[in-house]
């Protein structure tokens, strides 16, 4: 009687303790959802679900001649697409190079690779900015999608590492004494054993695009280039309170497709993570 | 017979290509001789300029001049853009003096082999070299020559601002030049008084800050993870995929929503509390507050990170471990204390490092929230909330103040930096990689 008690204010209170948390997570996710389905501009409501629901808002996106949605939507997907799979490739290949062959100098250059990816990115934009003008790239997708593919091999490719590091080499060794050459090989094994990371690694090198902001923002001059991020972050500075319900309601197309897609692939998540750290 | 070796080499040494020419290895030859020769165009027209205004920085800024009577702008030397082209050109010159050595080294190698009475490589053997024995060297250059441009050339450029006077107003090209001034910047970003005092400001919040955001993060997925792996919990992938919606949702959607949630006037939050007859709080306009209402974010949007790596620490902890200490009659704190909780720190304590590295970086989190307001008064260009980060952004692109702001970088870089390499030197994956085979 005593445990069975014990156990059940134990469930109890464990129960409530979730509930608390679970509205936590869920309220302003829900706040913003239920506010762009409110009719009026402001950011203020009486009640937490509108007395009147209205998609008005969304009918503005897509046809607003100053927020340009469906342009920048354009943008953000071809910008997020193609640096996903150059920035992938690149990752794949230098984290094979690494975990397969042995090399004079690779250890020293693992280290670089690590100590690189901590440096403040923004220090070096002004750098950057002048070279992309010398090379008359300024306000071009071009610009973007060749930095952002460029320095994806530096954050992803420890983590990629990790994970190739735990394919059995005596697999390729094998493949090697049947006269497989180094890229048949990493076609034929590495390529299908390591799907699950490599949609871990592609689904991040997707969102970073889909989602950055502050060098968008330096290279894209024009607006008709512009980005979402670019776009939504001007709707905030620009008049925060007098259109959050338009803001909401881009907010939501914008993190839709990406949530819906994390949840589905939570379980790629831990893994990513403990890759990188724990199983080495 | 050992001059083969020797001429071959010489020749490399004359002119790119020509001793391969001379171990005839054709393609191989006239490919070298053509990027050499081009290089040579290169360098003869630009290495003296280069040379020149990396030193000087330029000697004449924008003036006006009469020309036939008429007073006309005549555009001087640009510093910054003589400081950049000529590091592009230097690291060129590194690459190609590289790519010489290589050659001459190349040449004397295939002469050696004529000289044994073996035959030089064909393009075949070459090719297969490249691609084969030496892949993994080949297939790093590519994105090693992304790396060297897009990364280490701009950090090179951002560690020599740090040694100019670059900043705004006085030394702004293209109207002024700008000058080398050695250590000043750093003299005076910790003994001038107005800037050392924002600097330590921001230094010990931004401290303060990686120490409260990771470890309140930490321990608040560690509770949530513990909570659903519960004997007795029932709809446990449900409760997951709940707790993993903040992480889900961009940051930069989740950060600008919260700014409204928290607005001290119309945001919901403070409106609940009219509700319930209290006065709400100044979230963000108040500096005590301001940075309570970051940390609370912050484990919003960092909680389910902890809680999924948690999660699956704990389904590796061996069942029998619960089950020899239930025999020992051990309570469930105990449980918790002797086996969970050193489980859990010792294979999860190289993520606290990197996440702790990470917040003294974490860049969205303060400036899509607060953007490091409110402002404090004797503080240079800096708010309550700003990190060394987002004061580095400040003064680079609100306050042009760009040798400071690389100054600041550098130091950030070199917390950080030292963090990292310490954490992966001693981690597993670095010290027996080798191990799993």
């Amino acid at each position: 009687m005593g445990i069975k008690l014990k156990n059940t204010i134990r469930l109890t209170f464990s129960y409530l303790l979730l509930v608390i948390i679970a509205i936590g997570c869920i309220y302003p996710a829900a706040w913003v959802v239920l506010s762009s389905f409110r009719p009026g501009k402001s950011l203020y409501s009486k009640t937490f679900i509108p007395e009147a629901f209205t998609l008005s808002h969304y009918q503005e996106l897509f046809t607003s001649n100053t927020f340009m949605f469906t342009t920048w939507y354009a943008n953000t997907l071809k910008i997020a697409v193609l640096s996903m799979v150059i920035g992938t490739l690149l990752v794949l290949l230098t984290s094979y190079s690494v975990s397969r062959f042995r090399f004079k100098g690779r250890k020293n250059a693992l280290s670089t690779i690590l100590v690189l990816g901590m440096f403040p990115g923004f220090m070096s934009m002004i750098a950057i900015y002048i070279l992309l003008n010398s090379l008359n790239l300024l306000n071009t997708h071009m610009a973007l999608i060749i930095v952002y593919a460029a320095g994806a091999p530096l954050g992803g490719t420890l983590i990629m590492k990790g994970f190739l590091d735990t394919i059995p080499r005596s697999l390729d060794e094998a493949a090697k004494i049947d006269g497989a050459t180094n890229f048949q090989i990493f076609r034929k094994i590495i390529l299908p054993l390591s799907k699950p990371m490599i949609t871990y690694m592609g689904l991040t090198l997707f969102v970073g695009p889909w989602v950055d902001f502050i060098f968008a923002r330096l290279v894209l001059r024009t607006k008709e280039n512009w980005t979402l991020a670019v776009g939504l972050w001007d709707l905030v500075n620009s008049q925060q309170n007098s259109n959050f319900t338009l803001f909401a309601a881009a907010s939501v197309l914008i993190a839709l497709p990406i949530t819906i897609l994390f949840v589905f692939l939570q379980r790629l998540l831990v893994d990513g993570m403990t890759a990188g750290a724990s199983k080495g | 017979m050992r001059q083969h070796r020797m001429i071959a080499a010489i020749l490399s040494a004359v002119c790119m290509g020509l001793g391969q020419l001379y171990n005839r290895q054709w393609m191989k030859g006239i490919i070298l001789t053509v990027i050499g020769a081009g290089s040579l165009y290169f360098f003869f027209n630009n290495l003296g300029d280069a040379l020149w205004g990396i030193t000087t920085l330029g000697e004449q800024g924008n003036r006006f001049e009469k020309v036939d009577g008429l007073t006309k702008l005549v555009p001087g030397d640009h510093s910054i853009n003589l400081l950049i082209e000529g590091l592009i050109v230097l690291i060129l010159l590194a690459l190609y003096l590289i790519a010489y050595y290589a050659n001459i080294k190349n040449a004397y190698n295939a002469g050696k082999q004529r000289d044994l009475g073996e035959k030089p490589n064909t393009m075949k053997d070459t090719l297969n070299y490249i691609f084969e024995v030496k892949f993994a060297q080949s297939f790093l250059t590519l994105p090693a020559f992304g790396i060297l441009f897009f990364t280490v050339m701009p950090i090179i450029f951002m560690v020599m601002l740090a040694f100019t006077n670059y900043s705004a107003p006085n030394n702004l090209p293209p109207a002024k030049l700008v000058d080398w001034v050695g250590f000043e910047t750093f003299t005076s970003l910790v003994a001038l008084k107005s800037w050392s005092h924002t600097f330590y400001g921001v230094l010990t919040w931004t401290l303060i800050w990686a120490v409260l955001a990771t470890v309140t993060t930490y321990f608040g997925g560690m509770l949530v993870a513990l909570l659903i792996q519960q004997k007795g919990i029932r709809f446990k992938g449900m409760w997951r995929v709940i707790l993993i919606i903040p992480y889900a949702i961009p940051q930069l959607i989740s950060l600008l929503v919260m700014r409204n949630l928290f607005n001290g006037q119309f945001g919901p939050i403070n409106q609940y509390f009219k509700y319930f007859g209290l006065n709400g709080l100044p979230w963000l306009t108040d500096p005590f507050w301001a940075k309570v209402t970051v940390i609370v974010v912050n484990m919003w949007v960092g909680i389910p990170v902890s809680m999924l790596l948690i999660m699956s620490v704990l389904t590796t902890i061996p069942k029998d471990l619960y089950e020899a200490a239930e025999v020992d009659g051990a309570s469930g704190y105990q449980k918790f204390r002797i086996i969970t909780l050193p489980m859990i720190l010792f294979s999860t304590a190289p993520v606290l490092i990197t996440q702790f590295a990470g917040n003294i970086n974490n860049f969205n989190a303060i400036f899509l929230l607060t953007n490091g307001n409110p402002v404090v008064g004797d503080y240079q260009y800096a708010g309550a909330t700003d990190l060394l980060v987002t004061w580095l952004y400040k003064l680079t692109l609100d306050q042009q103040r760009y040798n400071m702001a690389s100054a600041v970088g550098i130091i950030i870089f070199l917390i950080i930096a030292s963090f990292s390499i310490y954490n992966y030197r001693r981690s597993r994956s670095f010290r027996e990689e080798d191990m799993i085979q």
